[in-house]
């Protein structure tokens, strides 16, 4: 049995740094009935975000498609101009509908945007510290389990609290306490994989450490990496959104799904409990789909490994 | 037989009843901002000047309308220019016991000057206008100012006055180089707070002050003014609104500051309780930066600074319904405003040319300015300093958009907003300043006058506006004792101002008290919720 | 062991001057604390005699010097809004989040490991699933979303609980605590479900999986074919085995939910140390931040150790020097 890993998350449980043997196979994950009604969730939450904020009755970061005179109405109201507003408006006037999908596609964007940043360096890293190992590994690790240390909230706050608002301020801030994970899974799976008897025929055969890197290391350990991924996307969102909450993430003008819940928050006591309503719940079914996915990818996972 | 038993009964009651009677008379008042001290002289901030008015008196009071009455002083008068005279009210006591007189004023000044611990100085410029301090008799004190000064007995109205016996002390004189007599160690911000060293003349005597948890003060049953209604006093801070309407509902407080003004109207209708709205002194406005021929968020197509034109400023203010902002963002609870202080103020013009909403007179003149097709701008404000400020920020923006100028909002905490703005780094700003004292002066010197540091002008002139001739009433005004010249320059100054606008004033925020029946209190324009002025209804 | 220990604390101490660095620099160049302390109305004379009196016109390198000197000697520096050592503010704010944290894990250990126990030994049954994918529901409701709901469901319609504070406290040895009053408890039950949920889920999910393969290993088998009563089973091999992670899981949360604790306190108008971060960090009480800030460094660090050490007593196949290496 091992330490189980930091930062503690119920979905890195059991650990998953064991390493597999290939990729694992997606038609057999497919075929699970649970697996099957996550990813319909997942991409139908996915295909709202991302496209019907075209079919949006406005656009809620044009100031002039809204007036402040609809401000705060009920759902199921009529606009001025006679748009009904079926989820009600914000305290600027704003459709929460339309509010919502574009809530939606800046948090997706955040969150993949920021995941596939993070991974990308987190294994950049991860394979870096197993080729070089000795002192650089020790070091890097070291780096990592500092940052992992430390709650990741409280970092990113003050990052942002020194930076400012803004989407790429915060991506930048995701990124920056989560390419650690990748690095510490990356380095995990892939120290497990330079052990076997095919990388040492590979380096026999005199191929250089990059092609034993890229061609070999990364192939055959980038899985475990992915299914934290999918898991680590979730995070991501929901980070965002706590950050804007707090008032130091999105700009206020381009609200997320989180800025318009914290928008909400002083409505609610009134309450006027449909602006903070309506965005968190589009919310807690984008992570929770996220994570059921990465939950049943993972459990698929370890199936095969066993 | 029987009456001794009742007589044994009764004095076992007795002790169970005197802690109810003395509930009832007990009152609990939820605040929205805590002080930060016990110290009067700690920090300049309304939540711990507020505080020092139920401890301490000054040597003259603000009303409810900000108009300076007597207080320790049971009267004054200008001798002249720069000399002072005023009456000290006979018979005072501190709750120590010790009788108020003379040395105890020559002495809080010393203690302002000498007061290491303090935030920036506070009270400090007040007492460093004194050239001299003289004493002809126990009772009257005569004070000598550097420059013409009208505004001394409110500035005085400021500084609560302490007891010189709280310290050893010799003969006092107002020398500051002799530590003015005292021989002792100055009174700390700690012995202040624990209440060792808080001896004051006011309504009521401090029990205890706990950080976070609130302020526990008791009737001074030997005040010298009319005697408070309450035997005990709760201030309990409660930072956010919700809570603080929740807790007046459940019967936790008996009256609270602030609540959202959404709220404030739900509650007109509740038999159980009332409001009171007071419009305050504090004004919601927007500042220009007009000086640099480039300014840093605006983008134009000839790449100059717009609001250089006066027409551009006009047009900006044409564009905003401000009827609107009060109506649909502020609930109501604010004035539109057409000048920089309200009405009732001293020096305010008592019926202002409306700063009306006409987007097409706006476009207009934006066209004959040289943008048609306006121009893009960031605004940028508070999220957390005034009522709704994050949102007031987003209805302009949505005005501004209305007449062609792109508008961005870029809505901050306040420490960062205040600290980029002191940096000049911003093209439009939404600001809000509170008049506290010197009626209309106070904000037509601090804002609109040419930055001048010798002569302590245009502090808070971010834009870099600059008018010989407003300067020149200006400062007039500020150096004229006769209250109707003064007022009338003042009332010049402002119409100005308000000609060229460097400054667009948005509205006037109102303050609300929320109690339970049977309670009344009138609001006060500073917005200090003051337990002795809050009565049980008849 | 010795050797261990000595390592792993010099390690903290370089871990601590890194923060310390970092912070100070990040706190630095957030805002100008002066803006906001000095009155509109102050003279230059006044400004520049605030800045001198705390120490801001000295280049950024010596005021940090300064901070490291005073942190030496347990002072991290007098709040600039308070003008109290900030230590003071921040250890006066601890009980209140120690409570809030306490009976969140409590909570969490009640619910989650019956969940967990039932979860894991049928793992095949319905039962079983819907609790894990309870559990993963439980996850994904975000802090502050989950907070507004429960105040909007127990406080703005059913009017059961209050929205906010600590309500009544009972001072025992100079700590005042929530818990010994009825008023107290009802100020409690709110933030602590709040902090509780996803530590519930974790327990759940930890428990499960530890009971799932527990289930499997030989000693159980053993023990259930000399006929061992399932109940027994489960307490003297299952919950034994599985107690390991449990008691390390909990003091790492202990930390993070310190620090997470920020959110519901904010949400709730706890008056803890979270809420004292963020007001500081609005108000630019630079002092607060940073000694905020260390102090939590600090606590991770001790935790860390604590439990790395205790996972060596209970454990002995960790090899200290091993991990230390």
């Amino acid at each position: 049995m091992s330490r189980p890993e930091r930062p503690v998350d119920p979905m890195f449980v059991p650990p998953l740094v064991k390493t597999p043997r290939r990729s694992f196979n997606l038609q057999r994950l497919k075929r699970r009935p649970s697996m099957r009604s996550a990813v319909i969730a997942l991409a139908v939450v996915i295909a709202a975000g991302l496209l019907l904020p075209l079919l949006a009755p406005q656009d809620p970061y044009d100031l002039n498609s809204f007036s402040v005179m609809d401000n705060r109405l009920p759902p199921g109201e009529r606009s001025m101009d006679g748009l009904t507003f079926w989820l009600g408006t914000d305290s600027q006037g704003r459709d929460m509908v339309s509010a919502i999908l574009f809530g939606l596609r800046v948090s997706l964007l955040v969150g993949l945007t920021a995941t596939a940043i993070a991974l990308t360096i987190g294994v950049t890293v991860g394979l870096f510290a197993v080729n070089f190992g000795g002192k650089i590994d020790a070091l890097l690790m070291r780096l990592v389990d500092f940052i992992l240390g430390f709650p990741s909230i409280l970092v990113a706050l003050v990052l942002l609290a020194v930076m400012g608002r803004g989407v790429d301020k915060v991506v930048f801030a995701i990124v920056a306490v989560q390419w650690a994970i990748y690095a510490r899974i990356m380095r995990a799976a892939a120290l497990v994989e330079r052990r076997k008897e095919y990388v040492e025929a590979a380096q026999n055969l005199g191929y250089s450490n990059g092609r034993i890197m890229f061609r070999h290391l990364l192939p055959n350990s980038i899985g475990a990496v992915l299914v934290v991924a999918t898991i680590q996307v979730a995070h991501a969102i929901t980070l965002e959104a706590t950050l804007s909450f707090l008032g130091v993430g999105v700009p206020v003008t381009r609200p997320s799904l989180g800025l318009l819940v914290a928008n909400g928050f002083e409505f609610l006591l009134s309450g006027e409990y449909w602006i903070s309503v309506f965005p968190g719940l589009a919310l807690v079914v984008l992570i929770f789909s996220l994570n059921l996915v990465g939950d049943r990818m993972r459990r698929a996972f370890e199936a095969r490994r066993a | 037989m029987n009456a001794r038993l009742l007589g044994t009964l009764g004095l076992a009651i007795l002790p169970a009843i005197v802690p109810v009677s003395a509930g009832a008379e007990a009152l609990r008042i939820a605040l929205a901002s805590e002080p930060t001290a016990a110290d009067p002289h700690y920090h300049n901030v309304s939540p711990n000047n507020a505080l020092g008015k139920y401890i301490f008196d000054a040597l003259a009071a603000t009303n409810a309308d900000q108009k300076a009455v007597p207080g320790l002083a049971s009267s004054w008068q200008a001798v002249d220019d720069t000399t002072w005279v005023f009456k000290l009210r006979s018979g005072v006591k501190f709750t120590n016991g010790d009788p108020f007189d003379v040395n105890d004023v020559i002495f809080t000044f010393c203690r302002v000057m000498n007061n290491p611990q303090s935030v920036a100085g506070s009270f400090t410029p007040y007492v460093t206008a004194f050239a001299k301090v003289e004493t002809p008799d126990n009772l009257t004190l005569k004070i000598t100012t550097k420059t013409p000064d009208p505004l001394i007995p409110e500035k005085l109205a400021e500084i609560a006055i302490l007891s010189d016996s709280i310290v050893p002390h010799g003969e006092i004189t107002f020398d500051l180089e002799k530590k003015c007599g005292v021989t002792g160690e100055w009174p700390t911000l700690a012995q202040l707070n624990s209440g060792e060293a808080t001896i004051g003349t006011g309504p009521f005597k401090l029990v205890k002050y706990v950080k976070g948890a609130g302020v526990e003060l008791v009737r001074n049953d030997g005040y010298w003014g009319e005697k408070p209604a309450w035997d005990k006093v709760s201030l309990l801070p409660v930072p956010n609104a919700g809570p603080r309407l929740a807790g007046l509902l459940a019967g936790d407080y008996d009256l609270i500051e602030s609540p959202s003004a959404r709220d404030a109207n739900n509650l007109k209708k509740d038999p159980k309780f009332s409001i009171t709205t007071k419009p305050s002194n504090r004004v919601i406005f927007l500042q220009f930066d007009i000086e640099r021929d480039k300014s840093p968020f605006v983008e134009t197509a000839d790449g100059k600074n717009p609001f250089k034109d006066e027409r551009v400023r006009r047009a900006v203010s044409l564009a905003i319904d401000r009827n609107v902002i009060v109506k649909r963002i502020m609930d109501d609870a604010a004035a539109p405003a057409s000048q920089f202080v309200p009405e009732t103020m001293f020096g305010a013009q008592p019926k202002p040319e409306p700063l009306v909403y006409d987007p097409k007179k706006a476009k207009e003149l934006l066209a004959e300015a040289g943008y048609p097709n306006g121009f893009k701008l960031t605004l940028h404000a508070t999220n957390d300093r005034y009522i709704n400020d994050g949102q007031v920020a987003q209805a302009i923006a949505q005005f501004l958009n209305r007449v062609g100028i792109q508008t961005e909002v870029d809505a901050m905490t306040s420490s960062i907003f205040f600290s980029r703005r002191s940096k000049r780094e911003f093209s439009l700003s939404q600001g809000g300043w509170g008049s506290s004292f010197g009626g209309a002066s106070n904000f037509l010197t601090q804002f609109v006058a040419t930055n001048n540091k010798n002569l302590g002008t245009g502090r808070s002139n971010y834009g870099g506006w600059s008018d010989p001739e407003f300067d020149a009433v200006i400062s007039q005004a500020n150096a004229t004792i006769d209250e109707k010249k003064r007022s009338e320059l003042l009332q010049q100054a402002a119409r100005m101002a308000l000609k060229s606008l460097p400054d667009i004033p948005i509205h006037f925020e109102s303050t609300i008290w929320a109690f339970r029946k049977g309670l009344s209190y009138e609001g006060r324009m500073d917005q200090y919720t003051l337990a002795a002025a809050v009565k049980p209804a008849r | 062991m010795g050797t261990f220990v000595l390592q792993r604390l010099l390690q903290s101490i370089g871990v601590l001057l890194a923060v310390s660095l970092v912070v100070f620099l990040a706190v630095y160049a957030i805002g100008d604390p002066v803006e906001l302390l000095v009155s509109q109305e102050a003279t230059e004379l006044e400004r520049d005699r605030m800045i001198q009196i705390l120490g801001l016109d000295r280049p950024i390198w010596e005021q940090y010097l300064t901070f490291l000197g005073n942190a030496l000697r347990g002072d991290l520096g007098q709040s600039f809004v308070h003008g109290e050592p900030a230590i003071q503010l921040i250890v006066s704010r601890m009980p209140a989040t120690f409570e809030l944290v306490f009976f969140a894990l409590l909570l969490a250990c009640l619910v989650g490991i019956p969940l967990g126990l039932v979860a894991g030994l049928h793992s095949d049954s319905r039962t079983s699933r819907i609790i894990m994918t309870g559990s993963i529901l439980g996850y994904s409701l975000p802090n502050f979303w989950k907070g507004m709901m429960l105040i909007l469901l127990l406080s703005v319609w059913v009017h059961w609980l209050p929205t906010s504070g600590r309500g009544e406290t009972v001072t025992v040895l100079g700590v005042p605590l929530s818990f010994l009053t009825l008023d107290g408890i009802r100020h409690l039950v709110m933030p602590v479900l709040n902090l509780s949920i996803p530590n519930m889920a974790l327990m759940t999910r930890l428990t499960a999986s530890g009971a799932a393969e527990a289930r499997l290993q030989d000693y159980v088998r053993f023990a259930r074919a000399k006929g061992v009563r399932p109940q027994g089973i489960v307490r003297r091999h299952i919950l034994r085995n599985i107690l390991i992670p449990i008691v390390t899981v909990v003091g790492v949360e202990f930390g993070q939910l310190i620090a997470f604790s920020t959110i519901t306190e904010t949400v709730f108008a706890w008056p803890g140390m979270g809420k004292l971060l963020i007001t500081s960090i609005y108000r630019l009480d630079r002092p607060v931040v940073v000694a905020y800030i260390m102090m939590i460094t600090f606590l991770f660090v001790i935790i860390n150790l604590t439990v790395d050490l205790i996972y060596a007593a209970l454990d002995p196949r960790v090899k200290l020097m091993e991990r230390a290496s």
